[in-house]
């Protein structure tokens, strides 16, 4: 064994407890670390799986139509303006299908489906109900929103009169599976449609309203034959979506909203969720360093006489800073593994202990091996790191001061 | 060792501490120690020994002169080519043995020849057994040298010495703190190796009957040596004075 490992391991564990004691700190230290990157992880990701589980990643439209002047100013001539909003209409994008065509390819795109959205009536009996009815190519609407996984009766088809509902707006109507409805759409056509599937989104609104039929009967019901009024992406990487928006809206001329900023609001909270939890980690790693750092301070000075004898019979600076640097290192590195046990311990506990009334974990924890990864990574880099100046401290002892006061 | 050469020279060695205020600690030390050579070196307190010592140990630098290991000038060396050489050339034994108690008697034997290669060898294994049995401690060889007696930690001490077969061996004390047997003990050991490898020693110390052992007495008074006076020969066999 290399010299400055048999010392440094010697002398870890002929001072048992003081190893012990700094391995429990950093252990604990990590398991913190792990534990919560894994909590917040987890609570992220299902937060933007609930989010982007029921709407695109980005979405496609026309542009607003801008207002018009009645009068432009000419020199001489000067007028108080007075701007009104254009009325929105509905419209169809104009040459969607090479549209988007032209926009699976675009790189991070990897789904695109088109859709007709508007509103409308739904009658049954006596009850009525406001419902957003949303015209989609069935196959390519599932890449977006898999319907199929969130059907709670009947079946996800699209074909002629067949639609798929909400299943609050199914109980609001007193309707099921097989029955059929009277809708008015916002151009004046109705039609009788019936139920096929009932599907939950976890998302009130959307459960509440949503009208899901085929393309061409959305087109009917708006007297837009042939047209769309949006198309729907879904991207490789959520956070890149914005990004990805930007170079669609660059490409198309068309107007790109991205789920980020649609839910602005929970983006933010999100990210003011990592920087707490980056703020935590900081402040525990700061502890783990000055732990090790104290533990290996006290060490050089209690072993100055011995690094003094070792100096004098020849052995080199060098090796003495290996072996202080060593034992940082090695506590670093042992009690990370310790803590990244103890964490993933903890975190699955806290979700085996911590459910809601259904049963399922109320915080789903995310536990990878990146985590474990970089958790180990730091705490032996901080290790390291704060071994540094200790053992600057052994390797410098001049050995007759060393002996003689050592 | 070059075996022409001598064990070791000191010339003209002068060592000021200070800078406003300048301490002359040695004033002009001349030494030359043939090899094989069992010389004590003696004064009163504050006469510079220790300072002599730590400078022939390369723990120190003189302000001016020079001193030379078998042959090897040592004013050139940086810190390195010091180290190197107080490994390679040079024995250490202490006052108070400094061993390090988290190690066994083998693995302190072992230890300065491993620190300066990087790692163990069967060789160096070996030869640091075959050392501690010489010292009388085959049955303690994995003894933590916390568990040993003074006597049999200095003894330790001096196997650690010799086990590389240093042209010269510094020894500051040895038996400073030592009972009279076990005193007797190491010094008659010195001895052995000094008689059986030829190992030139130069051993500080107050005792007066251990000086009176030694082939040669040096005495140092106010940096600056004193007498010199010549014992025995160093290739005088008899052992009169053996413990």
């Amino acid at each position: 064994m290399p010299f400055e490992w048999f010392v440094a391991l010697r002398y870890m564990r002929d001072a048992k407890g003081q190893t012990a004691l700094i391995l429990a700190a950093v252990a604990i230290g990590v398991s913190v670390i792990v534990f919560l990157s894994a909590l917040i992880g987890g609570l992220q990701t299902s937060l933007i799986d609930k989010t982007l589980g029921s709407q695109p990643h980005i979405t496609l439209r026309m542009p607003r139509e801008e207002p018009r002047p009645l009068v432009e100013p000419t020199a001489g001539v000067a007028i108080a303006r007075q701007i009104e909003e254009s009325p929105q209409r509905l419209r169809s994008i104009d040459q969607w299908p090479t549209i988007m065509a032209a926009v699976d390819r675009v790189p991070g795109v990897i789904a695109a489906s088109p859709s007709i959205t508007g509103a409308g009536f739904a009658v049954r009996s006596d009850a009525k109900s406001p419902i957003v009815i949303r015209g989609v190519d069935p196959q390519r609407f599932l890449a977006i929103i898999d319907i199929r996984k969130r059907l709670i009766a009947g079946r996800y088809e699209l074909d002629g009169d067949d639609v798929v509902i909400g299943s609050k707006l199914a109980s609001d109507l007193g309707a099921t599976i097989g029955d059929k409805l009277r809708i008015l759409s916002t151009e004046n056509v109705d039609d009788v449609v019936t139920i096929r599937g009932i599907f939950t989104l976890g998302n009130l609104g959307i459960d509440g309203t949503w009208m899901l039929a085929s393309l061409r009967h959305g087109q009917a019901l708006y007297a837009l034959p042939g047209g769309v009024t949006t198309i729907e992406l879904k991207v490789a990487d959520v956070f890149e979506a914005e990004h990805v928006a930007i170079d669609v809206r660059g490409r198309t001329g068309l107007q790109a909203d991205s789920w980020m900023t649609v839910n602005a609001e929970l983006l933010a909270g999100l990210s003011a969720q990592s920087s707490s939890k980056t703020m935590i980690q900081f402040f525990v790693i700061l502890a783990v360093a000055l732990g090790i750092a104290s533990v290996l301070i006290v060490s050089v000075v209690q072993k100055s006489r011995e690094i003094g004898i070792l100096r004098a019979v020849g052995t080199p600076p060098r090796r003495i800073l290996l072996v202080f640097l060593i034992q940082g290192g090695l506590l670093g590195i042992v009690g990370s593994f310790v803590g990244s046990a103890l964490g993933a311990l903890f975190s699955k506990l806290f979700e085996t202990l911590v459910r809601d009334p259904s049963g399922a974990p109320k915080f789903p924890v995310q536990l990878d091996l990146s985590l474990f990864a970089f958790a180990t990574a730091i705490a032996t880099g901080v290790g390291l790191l704060s071994a540094v100046i200790p053992a600057r401290n052994a390797a410098r002892l001049d050995p007759v001061t060393a002996i003689r006061n050592g | 060792m070059a075996d022409s050469s001598p064990a070791l020279v000191v010339e003209a060695v002068v060592k000021e501490y200070g800078t406003t205020v300048r301490t002359r600690a040695l004033d002009g030390v001349d030494l030359t120690l043939v090899p094989g050579e069992l010389t004590a070196l003696v004064g009163p307190s504050g006469s510079g020994k220790s300072t002599l010592l730590n400078i022939i140990g390369l723990l120190d630098r003189p302000t001016s002169g020079r001193v030379a290991i078998a042959g090897n000038d040592t004013s050139s060396l940086d810190e390195r080519g010091l180290t190197a050489m107080r490994a390679r050339m040079l024995g250490f034994i202490f006052q108070f043995h400094h061993l390090l108690p988290a190690f066994t008697a083998l693995e302190n034997v072992m230890l300065p020849a491993w620190g300066d290669r990087g790692m163990p060898s069967k060789q160096m294994r070996t030869a640091s057994e075959d050392i501690l049995r010489a010292v009388g401690l085959a049955d303690r060889m994995h003894y933590r040298t916390s568990n040993l007696s003074g006597g049999q930690q200095q003894r330790v001490a001096v196997a650690r010495a010799l086990v590389h077969r240093p042209p010269l061996v510094l020894a500051d004390e040895p038996t400073g703190n030592l009972d009279t047997a076990s005193s007797g003990e190491v010094f008659a050991l010195m001895r052995r190796f000094n008689r059986e490898l030829g190992t030139t020693f130069l051993v500080v110390t107050h005792d007066r009957s251990i000086a009176d052992r030694c082939d040669r007495v040096v005495e140092l008074v106010d940096g600056r040596v004193q007498s010199d006076r010549r014992i025995s020969a160093p290739t005088d066999d008899a052992q009169p004075n053996r413990g």
